[in-house]
């Protein structure tokens, strides 16, 4: 290394801008957070409280108000465990094996990251709906997909469907084969060295990818509204319903219920940033 | 005595099986797919039916609400969406429903009296309050300073009432001269910064965004927003001449039968045309058909020059040449 290079990598801090430029981009960051982040928060619960406790309470423990939360939940409720199970297959076979069409298999993952959100809907309507492929057959044999609970479930899968694949499969891949080789040399069995080596070493990894994924399921508008029917205390789910009730003049119960969503939210992000501090203790631990 | 009891339990046992028909609950439910602006009336009068109807039958009814822009209303019902009743803003799209679904009889508009269109609503200017863009009629609509807050024709169909009630005062004010009326069109919707889905959105957006000078909105809308937001933030105008809009009830038959609700949803229906359902449509803004109830609310509704759907060759005609792909709204809005 040529002697002015190394002069240049000494003096190099990691700024050299002068002070009142970085407090200029520090007040611009801060401010960007506030106006951006803070406020249409505050706002939310500001205008969600605008007529007190009470309006509030009534807002939300309103049938339709609570069938959307049940809705919402159930959909959450089974959508984050199926792409569990699907997210561990995909990133145990992408990350510990080496087979023919893996490239293709992660680019199928990030297809829903690509796909707008109403394409995702109306992909399902085009399969499902009555004009669709198995529509008729559907019809014939009385099972309803779309504009019911089932497609508004199948909608929700798709559109979560990379997060926890994509939460572990780099972890994975940081982690090797060295582990799962001496379990199978020790003469475990396939499930044995699953159970017992892989997902242990990644089980933080899981949660986070569960709480990314619980938030989207739970707050996806896009593709919901589009196989919805939007059927009042029927096929509503949260953010559906907070859209009704803001175009039906409730200002009040349209905030509320966002505020009740902003709070699952929030307590998902609280969950994530407490996983992410263990996260990296984890990968400490296990890297090396 | 018993007996007696019993011979009259038993049929209407079985006229309360074969209503409640596929529905495991045993009660009837009846899905009302509606277009936007119904929503305040239907949420009335969906409580007044289900009462009415439990004195009479003893049933307990649930009625389900959809609403949404028309034209995505009837899509979705042709997609399969399974409404026992369309209440849609205009007959062509429940034609539509019948065309492409075959859920429903091509002729179901003789069903019910009015073309089936129990209550009519015209399209008026909401304008800021103390009008200070002074509009006045549908010349000032092009004027290049003003903004026209109208949804989208293609998925809304007040946006269509709208478009053809702006379309009837180009043809009388030029003489039927087809270029002028063109480029009045062309220009009205040059004016237009935003086109919503529905007309619901057009109304949060022009009242509660602020964005527009006017706004093109069903009668009922209009003073529904001048309600909701308070007399001295918007103010009505009523231009020199507009459109007779019948927004048109249908039982969706197939769905219906499918559901055994058929009896029930012509009940509805008919209910929309009773002396209750035509106050309570008033109440709400609308016109109502009986002339009794009519002149007690005239006051609500200004009197206007009106010319309907006939002079543009029915809905069917008027669909086709206008807003089906590559008709005329498509040719004017182009570039």
């Amino acid at each position: 290394m040529d002697a002015a290079l190394q002069m240049t990598l000494a003096r190099a801090t990691a700024t050299t801008e002068r002070r009142p430029v970085q407090v200029a981009l520090i007040a611009a960051g801060v401010l960007f957070l506030v106006f951006f982040l803070l406020l249409p928060l505050a706002v939310v619960f500001g205008e969600a409280f605008s007529r007190g406790w009470l309006a509030y309470a009534s807002a939300i423990w309103e049938p339709d108000a609570l069938a959307a939360l049940r809705l919402t939940l159930l959909t959450a409720a089974v959508a984050v465990p199926l792409n569990v199970a699907f997210g561990l297959a995909a990133s145990w076979a992408i990350a510990k094996f080496n087979f023919r069409g893996r490239s293709l298999l992660i680019t199928l993952i990030d297809l829903p990251f690509s796909v707008s959100p109403v394409i995702s809907g109306l992909i399902y309507v085009l399969v499902f709906g009555m004009q669709g492929w198995l529509g008729p057959w559907l019809e014939a044999h009385d099972i309803k997909i779309i504009f019911a609970v089932p497609g508004i479930i199948l909608a929700t899968v798709f559109v979560t469907f990379p997060f926890v694949a994509r939460e572990l499969i780099p972890l994975m891949e940081q982690q090797g084969t060295e582990e799962e080789e001496a379990a199978v040399v020790l003469g475990a069995s396939g499930w044995r060295t699953f159970w017992s080596v892989t997902l242990p070493n990644v089980k933080w990894g899981v949660l986070y990818g569960v709480l990314l994924c619980n938030a989207r399921a739970m707050g996806e508008f896009g593709a919901v509204s589009v196989v919805s029917g939007h059927i009042r205390g029927l096929t509503n789910t949260l953010p559906l319903h907070i859209e009704i009730l803001y175009n039906e003049y409730q200002f009040v119960g349209a905030f509320a219920t966002a505020s009740l969503l902003a709070c699952l939210a929030l307590v998902t992000l609280a969950l994530k940033s407490f996983l992410e501090w263990r996260l990296r203790d984890e990968i400490a631990a296990v890297g090396h | 005595m018993r007996n007696c009891a019993r011979s009259k339990a038993l049929p209407a046992l079985a006229v309360a099986l074969s209503l409640a028909g596929v529905a495991w609950a045993g009660n009837p439910v009846l899905l009302n797919v509606s277009y936007d602006p119904t929503r305040e009336l239907y949420h009335e009068l969906n409580a007044e039916f289900a009462k009415q109807w439990k004195q009479k039958t003893g049933e307990t009814v649930t009625i389900r609400q959809s609403h949404g822009g028309s034209g995505k209303q009837a899509r979705s019902v042709i997609d399969g969406l399974e409404a026992d009743v369309v209440t849609l803003a205009l007959a062509s799209d429940i034609d539509a429903i019948a065309r492409h679904s075959g859920a429903l009889d091509k002729d179901w508009q003789v069903r019910l009296p009015n073309n089936s269109a129990p209550y009519t609503s015209t399209i008026v200017f909401l304008v800021r309050a103390g009008n200070p863009k002074s509009i006045r009629d549908w010349s000032d609509l092009v004027r290049p300073d003003v903004q026209v807050i109208t949804p989208n024709p293609k998925t809304s169909g007040g946006a269509r009432w709208n478009y053809l009630a702006a379309w009837g005062y180009a043809e009388d004010s030029s003489g039927g001269d087809q270029q002028k009326v063109r480029a009045y069109m062309t220009q009205l919707f040059k004016n237009a910064p935003v086109l919503d889905t529905g007309a619901r959105g057009s109304t949060t957006t022009f009242a509660r965004r602020g964005i527009g000078d006017v706004l093109l909105a069903w009668e009922n809308e209009a003073l529904l927003a001048e309600r909701e937001f308070g007399k001295g933030e918007f103010a009505i105008v009523v231009p020199s001449v507009s459109i007779l809009a019948e927004p048109p009830v249908a039982v969706v038959d197939k769905f219906a039968a499918k559901h055994g609700t058929t009896a029930l949803a012509q009940a509805y229906l008919e209910f929309l045309y009773a002396p209750e359902g035509q106050e309570m449509a008033a109440r709400h803004y609308y016109r109502p058909r009986d002339p009794g109830i009519a002149a007690r609310y005239a006051r609500q509704f200004p009197q206007v020059k009106l010319f309907d759907i006939a002079r543009f060759g029915g809905w069917e005609q008027a669909q086709r040449t206008h807003f089906d792909d590559g008709g005329v709204f498509d040719q004017i809005t182009r570039r």
